[in-house]
């Protein structure tokens, strides 16, 4: 019986080691500059977690099956009172536990408390139950004010402009689908209308809540052109499952193109 | 004319819950149909049309598709090109009230196609069934914002039964919307008689089978405000009664 349960121990620590080196078969491709570091950010915290796992899945293992033949009675003394490896093991859990706080403090710092690069394109994102709109600030590279009362779906003025009193409106380009050209840096003001969403793209390896008042920045540089969902990362009601767009990285000159025909939409 | 006197009593101006006790019984008075008239009129427009600017759909793809590449527009400040108003809301908002009538016995239908309401505006009577479809190869969500009447919120997937509700209470307008498509919103007019029209694509409306009296008459538009004239109806007669709107109420 113990055999079999250390057998168990064992079987079940390779089955989930081996799902966490193949982490990579359930990760989407990574398509941004900021990717690398969280990636690998990643696979540092899941070799480590893994390690720690895995030698404490081995140690009841071990002690399982090493301990079967004594009486009941003399078991407990394998461990009990060993302050040195009860404190051996505390501290080895406290400082890989620190070094990996310290590491992905210096990954998180590089993407969400750093500006974005000199000559970084600016796009609002609006998050509202239950879509996405998306604003840049035209030639004059001004966002006009938003005015709440004037914001309304239903007649076309998603976000509240005046286009006919405020002359910073006028270029403001509206979408629904983030459209940025590949290998040039966006910085992207998340801004939400109602509820907290969260902006996220698992192929940017981007995830960022909008909160209700609140002017939220963080960038990217997008390194391979294509089609990727953007969902909403926060429960935000009833249509939440149906809160989702599209991001279009392009060529600069077909982004170009296309910020070109929807500006004619406008 | 089958204006039938029915014991129903439903008035303008009740709220939820006491639509029969707080207000004072009246007599039911029979209408003489050969004395009725006909208030008919154009919903004219002064200005500059508003920009309509594109519904954008992006969310849905099953939307998107509809349009095979084109974008849909919004409809609320629409003006027809003869420079009349399209869906606005004519009805009788004061007169007549000694009179009872039941509501039709044919549903009002609301149909969600090419992920908007259609039509845009619609009127019935309190008691009358609302009808809504869904054509859409999408699901909605129709979500009435009601303040004098029970509000509901109900999916209705494609290919769904039609969903039938009924207003309780005379309502002003009632807004729909869909919990899906944020753009998507109509507007239901609820009476308590069956005077009211909607403008189509010539701007023009008839409210017929009026008994004399004296009534007013407003029309309700979703951009520029409503209006109202007062008329006085006598027997057998047709009264031409225009409304104008400019570009701000």
């Amino acid at each position: 019986m113990a055999l079999m349960l250390s057998l168990a121990i064992t079987l079940i620590t390779i089955l989930f080691g081996g799902m966490l080196i193949w982490k990579h078969a359930w990760l989407p491709p990574a398509i941004s500059t900021i990717a690398g570091p969280i990636d690998h950010q990643f696979t540092l915290t899941f070799i480590v977690c893994g390690l720690l796992f895995a030698t404490a899945q081995v140690t009841v293992a071990y002690l399982v099956w090493s301990q079967r033949s004594k009486p009941q009675s003399e078991r407990h003394h394998a461990l009990h009172g060993s302050h040195t490896l009860e404190g051996t093991s505390i501290l080895v859990a406290t400082v890989l536990l620190v070094a990996l706080s310290a590491t992905s403090y210096q990954t998180w710092t590089r993407v969400h408390w750093t500006g974005p690069a000199p000559g970084a394109l600016r796009i609002e994102v609006w998050g509202e139950q239950f879509a996405w709109y998306f604003r840049y600030p035209g030639p004059d590279d001004r966002f006009g004010p938003v005015h709440f009362n004037l914001m309304s779906d239903s007649t076309g003025n998603y976000l509240g402009l005046d286009r006919q009193r405020d002359p910073a409106s006028r270029d403001d380009i509206v979408t629904a689908t983030l459209g940025v050209p590949v290998d040039h840096p966006i910085e992207l003001i998340l801004r939400s209308k109602d509820v907290i969403h969260c902006f996220f793209v698992p192929e940017l390896r981007l995830k960022q809540d909008l909160v209700p008042g609140m002017e939220i920045p963080i960038h990217f540089t997008a390194t391979r052109t294509g089609r990727y969902e953007i969902v909403c990362g926060r429960l935000c009601g009833l249509g939440h499952y149906n809160m989702h767009a599209t991001l279009a990285v392009m060529t600069e000159p077909q982004f170009k193109a296309w910020l070109l025909r929807m500006a004619a939409e406008q | 004319m089958c204006f039938a006197l029915a014991g129903l009593n439903w008035a303008c101006g009740s709220k939820p819950g006491r639509a029969n006790r707080s207000l004072p019984r009246v007599k039911p008075a029979a209408i003489d149909a050969s004395m009725v008239s006909k208030v008919t009129g154009t919903i004219f427009f002064h200005g500059d049309p508003p920009h309509l600017p594109p519904i954008l759909m992006d969310k849905d793809p099953a939307c998107v598709k509809l349009y095979h590449g084109q974008r849909a527009h919004v409809v609320d400040g629409e003006v027809n090109s003869n420079g009349t108003l399209p869906n606005v809301f004519v009805y009788v908002e004061k007169g007549g009230e000694q009179y009872v009538f039941t509501p039709p016995t044919q549903p009002a239908v609301l149909d969600q196609q090419g992920c908007m309401f259609k039509p845009h505006v619609l009127g019935l009577m309190v008691g009358q069934v609302l009808e809504v479809k869904n054509s859409d190869p999408t699901t909605h969500n129709v979500h009435t914002l009601a303040k004098n009447n029970p509000q509901w919120n109900i999916s209705q997937v494609p290919g769904a039964p039609p969903l039938e509700e009924r207003f309780l209470h005379p309502e002003i307008m009632v807004p729909l919307a869909c919990s899906q498509h944020p753009w998507m919103t109509c507007y239901l007019g609820v009476t308590s008689n069956p005077f009211y029209a909607v403008t189509g694509s010539e701007g023009t409306y008839a409210l017929k089978g009026l008994p004399p009296g004296a009534y007013t008459i407003a029309a309700w538009t979703a951009t520029f405000g409503t209006k109202r004239r007062q008329t006085t109806v006598g027997p057998k007669q047709t009264i031409k009664l225009n409304f104008t709107f400019g570009a701000y109420p």
